[in-house]
């Protein structure tokens, strides 16, 4: 892959390409805009360090040329806040699915969020567990019809930046990767961000999700280029249907105090040793 | 200063095990509140901010041993200390510790089980959990202190055999230990031996992060070095790429393995009594070594010649040293807290029948229980 000649090639491990993606999967877009931002901010890429944890999504952390850990199912974000509180110079940044970072990591997500440890997580959510085959997960819309649930799905979806906007996070956008210019200027400001910063990027999973609703490849991407709509609203009024409206945009950004900034206050309180 | 709190104490066993971690160089710390391992946590959350270190209380046990390995391997020594409910949740990552050969040191002060058992209660029934409780082949090195001393002395231990093999190590106290008062020596600084992981020195753009020697641990870049390495906890080549071909399945399980079998003469330890001569052997660990030690005297005063192995590692398994001591027995006791665990190791191992003492419920063995145990053996 040596004729690759992005400007993201050196933020990339271009000797892993090509990666497991399927055709028409919008993961790609999410990993090379990741990847541009990392370039663009100029970033001590030494100090990076890109961690996930498992499911398609999760894959990312491979193709990264930082520092990068493939943790396991639902764990990157405790994982991340090892390192990011032991090695306060290094930012993290998780990279991972709907399912991993809601469902199976679903605790982890809003402790991170309320203690702010400064970290940025771009969650790819496809509406399904596509790895495992495209179950339904804590995004898919209700009455779909997934392999686990044939006659439509009873439960309902989180929306996942009101929930995290409520757990504390001190940035919060949605985008698709329809909109790769949008998405790549939230990375960037993600990046130097001190804070929990959570960006969503609605993506389609074609193989999965698509192909069971039969919709194709390219139906799939200009659905989200027609339904979502960009506003300036609460985190709570930020729809988010792929079936009617996916409401876009940067819906939260302050500043408080980080865990590791009230740590050190906590250090100065503890005087030194014994 | 001051991070090493050199002289004399009367601590408890947790108190103990806390002053180890920071004395072994820990400067991270995540668990979640359990009895009876809480006062480590307790301790450390007083000490770590004064020494450098980080203290964080996670939100349950999976963020805590996930925490650890990323503090690992951000290159710092990180240390959880939980009971039996909490390692059954943080097994799958302590699967990921073995598979990315992350150092840290895993404590499990234990209390009685199954399920949430008797929380203040002293057991040893975790003692196969921590060696087969994670899934897949795994080799694991596991510590069983005695005293309050040995709480401090193996917990620098653990930590120094975790930096040495990158490796998950355990040490596996019992709430009786945790909360027993005795008194500890911290000796100066200078007397205290520490192992820090294996470096890379081999240039940037050539790092293998999974690439080893004769010793078959591979050196360890971390987070902020400026390798750019990739882990994951999928099986993997030596660059630490993904890998799901058969031979990398073999070889990789082999070498995870076989870093720590090949070893293993060094790695156990055991202490001997009165095993020169002995007719009966008995084999404990922990807090029951110390009943175990008394009922070998009693019998010695009755004329019968016992002897005690206690084990101090108890994974890897001295399977050897029984098998040779065995031989020259007439019969073999093994005393543990629990209704038969590591007494089937000893059965394995050992050359002559087995008689075994078990006891559910907090207190320690009575060293008569076990004397009438050596009586039965040596007919
Ligand atoms: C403990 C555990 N349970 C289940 C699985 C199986 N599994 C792998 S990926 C996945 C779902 C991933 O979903 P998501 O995070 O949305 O990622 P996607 O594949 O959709 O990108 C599941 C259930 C696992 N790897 N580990
Ligand atoms: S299964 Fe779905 S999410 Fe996974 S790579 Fe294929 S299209 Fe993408
Ligand atoms: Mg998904």
């Amino acid at each position: 892959m040596s004729s690759l000649n992005y400007q993201s090639s050196k933020s990339l491990r271009v000797d892993r390409l090509p990666h497991i993606w399927c055709q028409g999967c919008g993961l790609g877009i999410v990993l090379h805009a990741y990847a541009d931002a990392l370039q663009e901010t100029g970033l001590d890429l030494d100090k990076v360090a890109t961690i996930s944890g498992i499911g398609c999504a999760g894959r990312a952390s491979g193709y990264v040329n930082t520092d990068a850990f493939h943790t396991t199912h639902g764990r990157a974000l405790p994982f991340a806040t090892g390192v990011g509180i032991s090695r306060p110079e290094i930012k993290p940044i998780v990279i991972s699915g709907d399912g991993d970072l809601f469902s199976i990591g679903g605790n982890h997500l809003i402790h991170a969020a309320r203690r702010n440890v400064d970290v940025l997580v771009i969650c790819s959510n496809n509406f399904n567990y596509g790895m495992t085959g495209a179950q339904f997960g804590p995004t898919t819309p209700s009455e779909t019809k997934t392999p686990t649930s044939p006659y439509g799905n009873i439960e309902n979806p989180f929306n996942l930046v009101a929930l995290v906007a409520s757990a504390g996070a001190t940035m919060v956008s949605r985008w698709t990767v329809m909109h790769p210019t949008q998405l790549k200027r939230s990375i960037k400001r993600g990046l130097i961000k001190k804070g929990f910063s959570f960006i969503e990027v609605i993506t389609p999973c074609t193989t999965g999700y698509g192909r069971l609703n039969k919709m194709s490849p390219i139906d799939m991407m200009r659905n989200l280029k027609k339904i979502g709509k960009i506003r300036k609203v609460l985190p709570t009024e930020a729809i988010c249907d792929p079936t009617t409206e996916i409401v876009l945009g940067d819906f939260v950004d302050f500043e408080k105090p980080t865990y590791n900034e009230v740590f050190e206050s906590l250090t100065q309180r503890a005087g030194v040793a014994p | 200063m001051g991070e090493v709190l050199t002289g004399s104490h009367f601590v408890h066993g947790d108190w103990a095990c806390a002053e180890g971690a920071i004395a072994a160089g820990c400067r991270f710390y995540a668990a979640y509140p359990i009895t009876p391992a809480t006062e480590i946590a307790e301790r450390l959350a007083q000490r770590l901010p004064r020494v450098g270190g980080k203290f964080v209380q996670f939100e349950d046990e999976l963020g805590a041993i996930a925490s650890v390995i990323g503090a690992s391997y951000a290159g710092q020594k990180a240390m959880t200390a939980t009971s039996g409910p909490g390692i059954s949740l943080m097994l799958e990552n302590i699967g990921l510790a073995v598979m990315t050969e992350a150092p840290c040191v895993i404590v499990n002060v234990m209390r009685g089980g199954p399920s949430t058992g008797q929380p203040t209660a002293g057991a040893q029934g975790d003692v196969m959990q921590c060696r087969w409780g994670t899934h897949g082949d795994t080799e694991i090195i596991a510590l069983a202190p005695q005293s309050v001393q040995e709480m401090f002395d193996l917990t620098i231990h653990a930590f120094n055999l975790s930096e040495r093999y990158r490796t998950p190590v355990f040490l596996m106290a019992d709430a009786n230990i945790g909360h027993l008062y005795e008194s500890l020596k911290i000796p100066e600084t200078d007397g205290i031996d520490i192992v820090d992981r294996r470096k890379p020195t081999i240039a940037k753009g050539e790092y293998k992060p999974f690439s080893t020697g004769e010793d078959l641990v591979p050196p360890m870049a971390c987070f902020g070095d400026g390798y750019h390495f990739y882990a994951t906890g999928l099986t993997h080549d030596e660059r630490g790429y993904p890998d799901m071909s058969v031979e990398a399945q073999d070889r990789l399980v082999r070498r995870l393995c076989d870093k720590i079998r090949r070893d293993a003469a060094r790695i156990e330890m055991v202490e001997e009594h009165f095993t020169d001569d002995c007719d009966v052997l008995v084999v404990a660990y922990g807090i029951t070594a110390r009943s175990a030690l008394s009922a070998v005297k009693l019998a010695r005063e009755q004329g019968v010649k016992a002897g005690l192995l206690r084990l101090i590692t108890l994974w890897p398994f001295p399977d050897a040293r029984i098998e040779e001591l065995t031989r020259r027995c007439v019969g073999v006791v093994v005393a543990e807290m629990n209704y038969g665990q590591l007494v089937r190791e000893v059965e394995r191992a050992a050359m002559r029948r087995v008689e075994f003492v078990p006891k559910l419920g907090e207190n320690p063995h009575l060293p008569e229980e076990i004397l009438a145990a050596i009586e039965r053996a040596g007919k």
